[in-house]
């Protein structure tokens, strides 16, 4: 470029600097911010491959100590399932029906501003609050026993919030012209909230619903008070303590011998996967609905 | 099919604020009445009392009558759910629903108020969409999504889902507004045709699509910012372009206000 006199012909050296800069900037805060994911993921997978095996998915830690080889983390994971799925049962009916009130019917209500806020602090509740909670109103006040359902109430806790901020957000952003077109149709409220608004939003609202089981199902605290510990089988959530992923990891990782520590690496391993699946699972349903045309 | 629209001194308000204020007039069945005059000056809003969709922002309510045929719109056993289905409207923008197909999109109206059974659905669908002139672009992709088409395809589509329903008014708020001039033409010939059959009511900003559709004219202007929006008068289109009872008509008209 030899014709600075032409006004369309060069960058100007400054602006050439800047740029790089800040494409240095930018690219460097997303290598450092993968460090520690891939970090993490190839420490769990290295150390959880030892024990990736049928036992471990088939036996439970019964009459298994912590110098034995074998045992394996089968009550682990269906107690793990069975309290994330009863926890979604009751927390997501909840948060959406929320989340329409908020968006829906309450407006800039004082009792929309009031849920909205307690939502709010509800996102802020450390997990182990809400163990302590549920252990003292479910298992302590209302004298229940420690149980599987015990601590599902208490991932209810920590689900709710996350989901309804999820939810009001994505129906925040489905166009009034749509609900407009639909009332003008004649459609009443009720029917345009569940044929044409929850439909649109049904995507951002999955991952919303996704990203809260991520969440939950890693959660310790809350399900030592809850769940109690067992290292047998309990498939009904209902009755006496049962087995938790968490809590599994937490156990194996704490005995200091290196049969117990392998354990404890394959159930953070199992754990990462089974996340990724419903992730995956997620993303196909997501699929689709996803609004058409685009 | 077509009724008589008569409003009688109608007010209505956004909260505090006084919107438009003391309208009276006749809308006859089975022609086309235009709505202009400069921006904010009420005529969209007058248009949205006519199927009470004014009431669908918070805190807006309406003082008056509006009498369609011999019902009153404001009576106070009316459902204004019914009084949408009776009275249609069509939006500035084309808002067709992303997440259903052309097909889905013009059954909307029915579907959504359970009506069941394919082959009335089919029935109406093809029917509106001939209506809307829209029939033969989209027959052999009726299952495709209707948010693929053009601008002035989604509009004709949405007219088809308004007719879909049967009402007896159609409200159609600037439809051409976001539309370039072929497929303004195209919902010109389309209104025309449907006036053999509804009452139309049409706002627009462009004095020429008046002048070319409709039969009778409504001029709406404000006196200053802040006051609420007034009709000035209404009359046989031709009369209103040629020569107005009103000194405020001319000068909108011929350019030398708003």
């Amino acid at each position: 470029m030899t014709a600075p006199s032409s006004p369309l012909g060069t960058v100007s050296v400054g602006r050439k600097v800047k740029d790089r800069v800040a494409q240095v900037l930018v690219y460097g805060a997303f290598g450092l911010a993968l460090i520690p994911l891939v970090s993490v993921l190839w420490t769990v997978v290295s150390n959880g491959l030892a024990r990736l095996d049928p036992t471990f998915f088939g036996y439970s830690m019964n009459g298994v100590g912590g110098r034995d080889v074998g045992g394996g983390a089968y009550h682990a994971i269906i107690g793990t399932l069975q309290q994330v799925a009863i926890a979604s049962v009751i927390a997501v009916p909840i948060a959406v029906l929320t989340a329409i009130y908020l968006v829906e019917y309450g407006g800039d209500g004082r009792l929309a501003r009031a849920i909205g806020f307690f939502v709010d602090v509800m996102t802020g509740i450390p997990s182990i609050v809400a163990g302590l909670f549920v252990l003292a109103l479910w298992l302590l006040t209302f004298g229940f026993a420690f149980s599987g359902f015990a601590g599902a109430l208490a991932l209810t806790i920590l689900m709710i919030p996350t989901v309804v901020r999820a939810t009001e957000e994505m129906l925040k952003l489905v166009p009034n012209d749509l609900r407009e077109a639909s009332y003008a149709l004649g459609v009443p409220r009720w029917r345009t909230i569940c044929f044409v608004i929850l439909p649109t939003a049904f995507t951002g609202i999955l991952t919303g619903i996704m990203l809260a089981v991520a969440r939950i199902m890693g959660e310790t605290a809350p399900l030592l008070l809850t769940i109690f510990f067992t290292k047998a089988i309990n498939t009904n959530p209902f009755d006496g303590p049962q087995g938790s992923l968490p809590t599994f990891i937490w156990d194996q990782a704490s005995d200091p011998n290196q049969n117990s520590i392998d354990r404890a690496w394959t159930g953070a391993l199992v754990l990462i996967g089974i996340i990724m699946l419903l992730n995956l699972a997620a993303r196909l349903v997501a699929r689709r609905f996803k609004p058409a045309g685009h | 099919m077509a009724k008589r629209i008569e409003v009688s001194g109608l007010h209505a308000y956004y909260g505090g604020v006084h919107a438009i204020e003391d309208i009276s007039m006749t809308i006859e069945p089975r022609s086309v009445t235009a709505f202009i005059g400069p921006s904010g000056c009420g005529k969209s809003t007058f248009l949205r009392t006519l199927n009470r969709m004014h009431e669908v922002i918070p805190g807006a309510r309406v003082e008056g009558k509006v009498m369609l045929d011999d019902d009153d719109l404001y009576g106070p056993s009316v459902d204004p759910v019914a009084v949408r289905r009776t009275v249609g409207m069509v939006f500035q923008r084309p808002n067709p629903f992303p997440t259903m197909s052309i097909y889905d999109n013009v059954a909307a109206g029915l579907k959504l108020n359970g009506v069941r059974g394919k082959g009335k659905l089919d029935d109406v669908v093809e029917e509106s969409l001939r209506g809307a002139n829209l029939w033969n672009e989209v027959k052999d992709r009726l299952g495709r999504p209707g948010a693929g088409l053009s601008g002035g395809q989604q509009q004709r589509l949405c007219i088809a889902r308004a007719i879909a329903v049967q009402p007896q008014v159609l409200l159609m708020d600037e439809p051409c507004s976001a539309l370039d001039p072929i497929s303004t033409l195209a919902i010109e010939d389309l209104i025309a045709k449907l006036k053999d059959q509804y009452t139309i009511v049409i706002v627009t900003h462009n004095m020429q699509q008046a002048a070319r559709v409709s039969d009778r004219t409504a001029f709406f202007t404000i006196a200053g910012t802040g006051k609420p929006g007034k009709l000035i008068e209404i009359d046989d289109t031709s009369k209103i372009f040629t020569k107005p009872e009103q000194q405020a008509t001319e000068d909108y008209i011929t350019g030398r206000f708003g």
